[in-house]
């Protein structure tokens, strides 16, 4: 069917969620005003309506409880995508995710399944402060047996959703606050994608090189993905060529498609809205050495938040987020020549 | 236990005092929030909870502390951290990101943290309890007398923490006053629909520890349960958990659409508002004039005004000051 639809992050999620709840009896959400509000994010909208308060679930707010109780439900048999409201509550929960959504496959020796998704809000620029503004990707990522994945558009949020609720193994689908496209926060036009209506599943571990280059490697996820792009069109205007790759999951980690990048362009930066150390910019410099230092022309670089709680006040949040100036600083150093 | 005519018209002003600041906060709020409503511009970004309706709970309670005693209130702070004697002006220039706030801007209106009169509020729902246990814990290691407040919405009693707090404050018998600010909802989850008990003081029972419920946002009756709880756990009795039904009139956070909310609920309820009530409480029993009311009224609208004047006057800090004070 063809389609020119343009949809919101929101609406494509909840797009997802619905057409897959329709064409499978076991799935079913649940969380914290994910029923009557429809989800603080708007990722359930509409959901209700159509499939009533046994499918759509309000919780109470009991993180622990009910995000075990949809690791039990999915090793029962159900299907069951549940929403954490901030990634930053992680610390109630944390549990109930990485002790045993993440490590029952392990424990059973393969002999069972834990279909479940976790969709999870992250990332600032609202000036909402230290606990409830965290990006926490790596903190996910890190651990294993859980996929991870952190879409930057409409397109990729229906497709990663759909393969994330099919997917036999635990999922964390964070989703940026700031790309839902919401009425009441400022968001990336580009976050907002065609999408068709028909059911389709992006895999996991399929980096999108979103933009070809020859001078320097962009790797970015999420909402940074837009400041990259931002960054890289800018960059063109001053003779320099960018690409710019769009990873769309963490686990897995597509590490071909960035090495094949860097070695044509012999230059890296990494940009993420996650602390600096001990993160994915970390992660992806490292496959980059291990592979062959020698394909850098120049250090890579990583662009992150630095390592500090996420500030309040509008001037220290700008301050300490990753940006498109920094990325072409980055750039500029590293190509001296072409900005000279 | 009924309260002096000091004690009442201490809570007539704190509870004015936190009725107006959040009226006005909820107006500034909105300032380059128009034509488009964005939750992160304007002078005081980022989301506003505000506790109007709810001051009884506040100024029922805190009368009977000092400030060495301890309360870590939740992310509806402003009514609680007033009555707690919270310096006014640096908490409203921490709300408006500025230099001179409590944090320098650090923290915002959910995480006020004011160590000179022991007060600090958390994000996270109930995640407060524990370090209230802890203030009370140190107070008995140190043999002092002091107690811990410990706020939470009827939300938050459904949360783990909450019960290992109870269960850990009755376990060690420490000076801990759990006071819940039922007002019915967890942002569009009514209590109904998330709670299995139709009272949370019930809960008490469960780890031996008396349990209080306190109907339609009566201060009076909030003063009796809170002073009979501190006086227990000053003298080393052990725990206590207050239920206070109370009022939310604004929304869960400001541009809260409130869909879930049955239309005339908020009307119904400022028609019995607790302010007036106790107003009317004490020109009857002889406590105030109507005078003394106004003088009052207009004392603290000074200071308030005051104190947003400070907010709006100050700097805000240099974008570098982020990377300052993340340890001691
Ligand atoms: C651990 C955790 N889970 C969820 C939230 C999101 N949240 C913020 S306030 C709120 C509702 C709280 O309800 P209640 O405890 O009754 O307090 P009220 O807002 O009514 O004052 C929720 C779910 C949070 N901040 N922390």
């Amino acid at each position: 069917m063809q389609s020119n639809r343009v949809l919101t992050i929101s609406r494509a999620m909840a797009e997802a969620i619905g057409q897959e709840m329709k064409r499978d009896e076991r799935v079913f959400v649940m969380g914290e005003d994910i029923a009557t509000y429809g989800g603080i994010f708007g990722a359930t909208t509409g959901l209700l309506d159509e499939f009533g308060e046994e499918r759509v679930r309000d919780t109470p707010i009991s993180e622990t409880g009910f995000i075990g109780a949809g690791v039990g439900a999915a090793m029962a048999g159900m299907r069951p995508i549940v929403e954490l409201m901030f990634v930053d509550f992680y610390g109630v929960c944390m549990d109930a995710i990485s002790n045993l959504a993440a490590k029952n496959i392990y424990f059973s020796g393969g002999n069972c399944t834990v279909p479940m998704v976790l969709m999870t809000a992250t990332g600032g620029g609202y000036n909402d402060a230290g606990q409830h503004s965290q990006a926490l990707h790596a903190t996910f990522a890190h651990l294993p047996g859980m996929k991870v994945v952190a879409p930057s558009n409409a397109y990729d949020a229906k497709g990663l959703m759909i393969s994330a609720i099919r997917d036999d193994s635990p999922v964390i689908f964070m989703f940026h606050k700031g790309l839902q496209g919401l009425a009441w926060m400022d968001w990336p036009e580009t976050a907002a994608a065609v999408v068709p209506e028909d059911a389709y599943e992006i895999p996991f571990g399929k980096a999108n090189v979103l933009r070809e280059g020859k001078d320097v490697t962009i790797v970015a996820l999420s909402m940074m993905v837009h400041r990259a792009m931002e960054a890289a069109g800018e960059l063109a205007k001053e003779g320099v060529d960018a690409e710019v790759i769009d990873l769309r999951t963490l686990v897995p980690l597509d590490r071909e498609t960035v090495i094949a990048s860097v070695k044509k362009t012999g230059r890296l930066i990494v940009v993420d809205e996650d602390y600096s150390s001990y993160g994915m910019t970390a992660e992806i410099i490292a496959s980059i050495a291990e592979e062959d230092p020698a394909m850098l022309k120049a250090p890579p670089k990583r662009i992150a938040y630095p390592d500090i709680p996420v500030p309040y006040s509008r001037p220290m949040e700008n301050f300490a987020l990753p940006d498109a100036q920094k990325i072409m600083a980055a750039a500029r150093a590293m190509l001296p020549r072409v900005a000279a | 236990m009924t309260p002096t005519h000091e004690q009442l018209a201490w809570m007539y002003e704190r509870m004015a005092k936190a009725r107006y600041y959040e009226d006005t906060l909820a107006a500034i709020y909105m300032e380059g929030k128009s034509p488009k409503f964005d939750i992160g511009s304007g002078p005081v970004p980022g989301e506003m909870h505000l506790s109007a309706g709810q001051e009884p709970c506040a100024a029922g309670v805190c009368v009977h502390l000092r400030d060495d005693d301890t309360v870590t209130a939740t992310h509806r702070p402003h009514h609680a951290a007033i009555a707690k004697g919270v310096d006014l002006n640096k908490m409203t220039a921490e709300i408006f990101g500025k230099k001179t706030g409590l944090a320098g801007g650090r923290g915002g209106h959910m995480h006020l943290l004011d160590p000179k009169v022991n007060f600090a509020c958390s994000g996270i729902i109930a995640q407060g309890a524990g370090p209230a246990v802890g203030g009370a814990l140190a107070a008995k290691m140190q043999g002092r007398d002091s107690v811990a407040v410990s706020y939470l919405g009827d939300g938050a009693a459904n949360q783990g923490a909450f019960h290992e707090a109870l269960n850990l404050a009755a376990v060690w018998k420490l000076g801990v006053i759990f006071v819940i600010e039922d007002n019915s909802w967890g942002i569009s989850v009514p209590k109904s629909k998330s709670t299995a008990v139709k009272d949370n003081s019930v809960r008490a029972a469960a780890y031996g520890i008396p349990g209080v419920h306190v109907a339609d946002n009566d201060t009076l009756k909030v003063f009796a349960a809170a002073g009979d709880a501190v006086k227990r756990a000053r003298a080393g009795e052990g725990p206590s958990l207050i239920e206070i039904e109370t009022y939310r009139y604004y929304g869960h956070f400001q541009g809260d659409p409130e869909l879930y909310r049955p239309k005339g609920e908020v009307a119904a309820l400022k028609a019995k508002d607790p302010i007036d009530r106790l107003a009317k409480h004490m020109v009857e029993a002889g406590a105030a004039t109507q005078a003394d009311l106004d003088g009052i009224r207009a004392r603290v609208k000074a200071e308030v005004d005051a104190a947003i004047q400070y907010a709006r006057d100050s700097a805000y800090p240099e974008p570098e000051e982020a990377l300052e004070h993340v340890f001691a």
